[in-house]
């Protein structure tokens, strides 16, 4: 298994990211800066949280429309995994390798919270492990994550199993509670709670170990 | 010489010198300056800039010690926390600004503290706030909370350095002036801190980040002057942030550090472009020249004193070594971040400044070091109040005080305020604000150590006598980290107080550091940073004098982080240090009785660092299960606080020594709440009092209320009650 974590300039939660998953996934992981146009040979394409181009427009409006992604799209059509965390599940909307669009949270604020979430589809290359425990405890932390789709989109979506994550208590306003979707193909996920900031018990939950020990497992 | 007009006296008492200050100048120069070089006196000598009114007493504050690599004088403070690596931080206020438009204000005072740090080679890697707002009922208070939470966390959340802590306080001192004080920690490689000092000459000058606009001009000059019915038109003097372009910048000059090019680097804050380069110059001991039709410019027709005046944010200036400029221009360029040669260092000991063709700016750099004012203002002590003595304070209501205290502005959860910041970004927060703990705690990364952080300050203490107030502020930071299980190494302070022209104010200033100066000296925490800031005061009301103080510690195994959110049914409660029922200028006396009076709980600094180590000892071995530090309401609102973390109530005894408003709600300084096992108890009791330390058993865990004496409330109501009052006060707009 080899990853590799996209980093664009506003990027922040890259270095979180590649040291989850060093530490629970692959010990291959590159860094891929945001205006090369080719990717090392990976099995996982890990676009991570922050302020890609500082949010100006719209939330990963910009960088959906950076040079990398149209490798990364090409990635998603071989079937190879993406995961888009909090900014980069934004991107991926805005890339439309998602379905749905991020809107600002229902508050107007910015919210950053330990959430309760359900894992509603465990069979996926990124939930795997939660097999068994459908409730964890993963950190939020955004002002742009309350997600949006028209009902047919999200009955179509419901129906196919494409809600991986949902939320207990609604920090944003997302529509029937989404709290991170996966695409028809099932290889492209985006949730906008941060997994890679739970999993030390050190530093608070460790809700977020079984997302990464699944990406582990998808390949071994 | 360009043909740019010369100025007068009346040019320059406009920009804030004096008629002394601008015959200094004159004489200096041997002619009347230009436009452009008054500009630059102007802001060099503002308070703001040179420290003219507070210099002679910060030199009481203790600035050295066994960890100390730089003290005050640079960006920011540098100590040593071990295996070659260095901890670099400092507190500033962004006061002036945060008032007049509190989003850009906040926002751009996180933005500059942030650039002190990283301008040393740290990488910024937590964020605290000080922030005093007037009285809840002032109109402009709930608009100026929401303007500076959001700009605070919109800046900080951004760039991805998470708000780790703080304290919030609500007093109708500071209805026409509230205070932002921001505090940045970064870590930095120790072989790798960059100073400010531009040796050698001959060396390019590289300007690099945003572009220089109108923003901000004269916004030192703005900081050091009071409000009155004008200040509204003062809002083109606040700058404007970009965190985006700040992360950026944080990462390309990270990435430059590392290369060895650099001589020294300097972030263009208050008076941007001019103290930039003059202190790099006047530290270096060589001149400078700078061609500032080369530095980038956002509008047009820029004027030599607006560049050199503009504070517009997110700009670096660099010396470089000569022939190193193409590594440094690739690094720029690739972060997307303008980058212009401006000049070059000079053997002339001036500055010189050229524009379009002519000489602008011909001046001495030492003089605006050597010359600038220092002055011993006049000042005069506070008036001394009474102590209040227990027995003369009215009969209490102990449940209804509790409910009072718990739900006061001052005491109520801040959850509104720290659910908008990025507590976890970096991945190494170990207890932040909401976390329980008496200090933020953040893991140093790829480590086992872990720094434990926090700012303290008292006003209503220092406001009823300065001395004792500005000891307290520092012992309760030294107490906080203590409670938290790590050593604490060093402070940065932030002093905000009024005009300082006014003796009694001055006061004020003079006897808090010396306060100050007496607890780091006892303590041996010496200041390594801090920043000054005066003339807090509006139409002649000054705020309440209010020196924060922030401390850092080191704790070598972050896993032994202590906090008070894990006392369980059963176990005992234990009471360090010596109660003698201090209601003098307590919370108490101000939310209960609605009195501001007496004096305030002086602290005996050598029971501070008793107590202390014995709770370090106790923490070390292993015998604690929670401790949580008394600070304001006491032992009540302290042993709330535990039962609230903890999700267990408990049972807190009455004193029949003591009437009961004093005993749970006195604010006697240097103690600590411990929470054990019960089997423990006396054997900790007994190890106490062997090492001179006062301990009593005074309560217990269990149950599902805070029981003080015979009286009760529920938890759960207590805990509805602590963190309703502040959403519900911003959401009745």
């Amino acid at each position: 298994m080899k990853a590799a974590v996209i980093v664009f300039p506003g990027s922040n939660c890259d270095r979180d990211a590649i040291c989850a998953l060093r530490d629970h996934t692959t010990p291959d992981v590159y860094r891929v800066w945001h205006r090369d146009t080719s990717l090392p040979k990976v099995d996982l394409v890990f676009i991570p949280g922050g302020f890609s181009y500082g949010d100006y427009l719209r939330s990963g409006a910009v960088a959906a429309r950076s040079p990398i992604m149209s490798a990364i799209k090409d990635h998603a059509e071989r079937g190879g995994l993406v995961a888009g965390i909090c900014n980069g599940f934004q991107v991926l909307t805005e890339a439309r390798l998602l379905p749905g669009a991020l809107m600002r949270n229902a508050g107007l604020k910015f919210v950053c919270k330990s959430v309760d979430l359900v894992v509603e589809n465990t069979q996926t290359p990124f939930s795997s492990a939660y097999e068994g425990q459908p409730a964890t405890t993963i950190p939020v932390a955004h002002h742009d994550g309350n997600f949006f789709a028209d009902d047919q989109v999200l009955d179509r979506m419901e129906g196919e199993g494409q809600v991986v994550f949902r939320y207990v208590q609604n920090p944003n306003g997302s529509a029937r509670n989404i709290a991170g979707i996966i695409n028809d193909k099932g290889n492209v996920l985006g949730m906008m709670p941060h997994p890679e900031r739970a999993v030390d018990p050190l530093t608070g939950e460790t809700g977020g170990l079984p997302f990464f020990e699944s990406l582990a497992g998808a390949f071994s | 010489m360009s043909e740019e007009r010369l100025t007068d006296l009346c040019h320059a008492q406009e920009l804030g010198l004096s008629q002394s200050e601008w015959e200094i100048i004159l004489k200096r120069l041997g002619r009347h300056p230009n436009e452009t070089e008054l500009g630059i006196f102007s802001v060099m000598w503002s308070e703001h800039c040179s420290y003219k009114s507070s210099r002679r007493h910060l030199r009481k504050l203790p600035t050295t010690g066994e960890c100390v690599i730089c003290g005050p004088g640079e960006n920011a403070g540098v100590i040593d926390i071990g295996d070659g690596l260095a901890c670099i931080f400092k507190m500033e206020s962004h006061n002036h600004p945060s008032y007049i438009e509190p989003y850009q204000g906040a926002a751009t005072g996180v933005g500059g503290i942030m650039r002190d740090v990283f301008t040393m080679g740290a990488r910024p890697v937590a964020l605290l706030n000080a922030l005093r707002f007037g009285a809840p009922e002032h109109p402009k208070t709930r608009p100026l909370v929401s303007g500076v939470v959001a700009g605070i966390g919109g800046y900080g959340n951004c760039v991805g350095v998470p708000t780790v802590g703080g304290e919030t306080n609500f007093h109708a001192g500071y209805n026409g002036n509230i205070l932002v004080n921001a505090m940045c920690v970064g870590i930095a490689e120790q072989k790798n801190i960059f100073y400010s000092a531009a040796k050698g000459t001959g060396n390019p000058v590289l300007y690099v980040g945003a572009k220089t606009g109108r923003d901000g001009i004269h916004g030192a000059t703005m900081a050091s002057a009071e409000f009155d019915d004008q200040t509204e038109a003062k809002r083109p003097t606040v700058q404007v942030g970009d965190p985006f372009t700040e992360k950026r910048l944080i990462e390309a000059c990270l990435e430059l550090m590392q290369t060895g090019c650099i001589i020294a680097i300097q972030d263009m804050g208050a008076a941007g472009l001019t103290s930039s380069s003059i202190e790099m110059a006047d530290k270096g001991g060589v001149g400078i020249a700078l061609d500032l039709d080369c530095v980038p410019q956002r509008e047009i027709n820029m004027t030599p004193v607006e560049m050199m005046l503009s504070e517009s944010q997110e700009r670096m200036l660099i010396v470089l070594r000569q022939g190193q400029e193409a590594i440094a221009q690739e690094i720029f360029e690739r972060w997307e971040l303008d980058v212009a040669l401006i000049g070059s260092t000079t053997d002339t000991g001036r500055m010189v400044l050229n524009h379009k063709g002519e000489t602008v700016c011909d001046i001495p750099i030492a003089p605006l070091g050597d010359d600038a004012p220092n002055y011993d203002r006049p000042w005069k002590d506070s008036p001394k109040q009474d102590a209040i003595s227990p027995d003369e304070v009215e009969p209490c209501d102990v449940a209804k005080a509790l409910l009072t205290l718990m739900q006061s502005p001052d005491m109520a959860s801040k959850r509104w305020i720290w659910e908008q910041y990025d507590r976890h970004v970096m991945a190494d927060t170990i207890k932040a604000s909401g976390g329980a703990a008496d200090a933020a705690i953040v893991r140093v990364h790829g480590t086992d150590k872990a720094l434990a952080i926090s700012s303290d300050c008292t006003p209503r203490y220092v406001a009823a006598d300065p001395f004792e107030g500005g000891k307290q502020a520092v012992a309760e930071c030294w107490r906080n980290l203590i409670a938290t299980g790590a050593k604490p190494l060093a402070v940065t302070d932030c002093l905000n107080f009024g005009n300082p022209e006014r003796p009694e104010i001055m006061g004020q200033l003079v006897r808090a550091i010396e306060g100050m100066a007496e607890a780091c000296t006892a303590l041996e925490f010496p200041v390594v940073s801090g920043n000054v800031s005066l003339y807090n005061e509006t139409a002649g009301v000054a705020i309440p004098p209010t020196p924060a103080i922030g401390g850092v510690g080191l704790m070598l195994d972050a896993g032994g982080a202590m906090g008070f959110d894990s006392a369980c049914a059963d176990d005992a409660l234990i009471l360090l240090g010596q109660s003698t029922g201090w209601l003098g200028s307590s919370l108490y006396l101000r939310e209960v009785e609605g009195r501001e009076a007496g004096a305030p709980p002086p602290v005996n600094l050598q029971m501070e660092r008793l107590t202390g180590a014995f709770v370090s000892n106790a923490i070390q071995a292993g015998q604690l299960r929670a401790v949580h530090d008394l600070s304001d309401g006491g032992l009540g609102c302290a042993a709330a606080e535990i039962a609230l973390a903890s999700g267990c109530g408990l049972h807190a005894y009455a004193n029949p020594a003591l009437p009961d408003a004093a005993w749970f709600f006195g604010e006697d300084q240097g103690r600590y709440l411990l929470v054990v096992d019960a089997d423990q108890a006396s054997r900790i009791i007994e190890d106490a009092k062997a090492a001179g330390v006062h301990a009593e058993h005074v309560g217990s865990m269990g149950g599902d209320a805070v029981r003080l004496g015979d009286v009760s409330l529920p938890l759960d109501f207590l805990r509805q009650k602590h963190e309703s009052w502040l959403p519900d006060y911003m959401e009745d707009a």
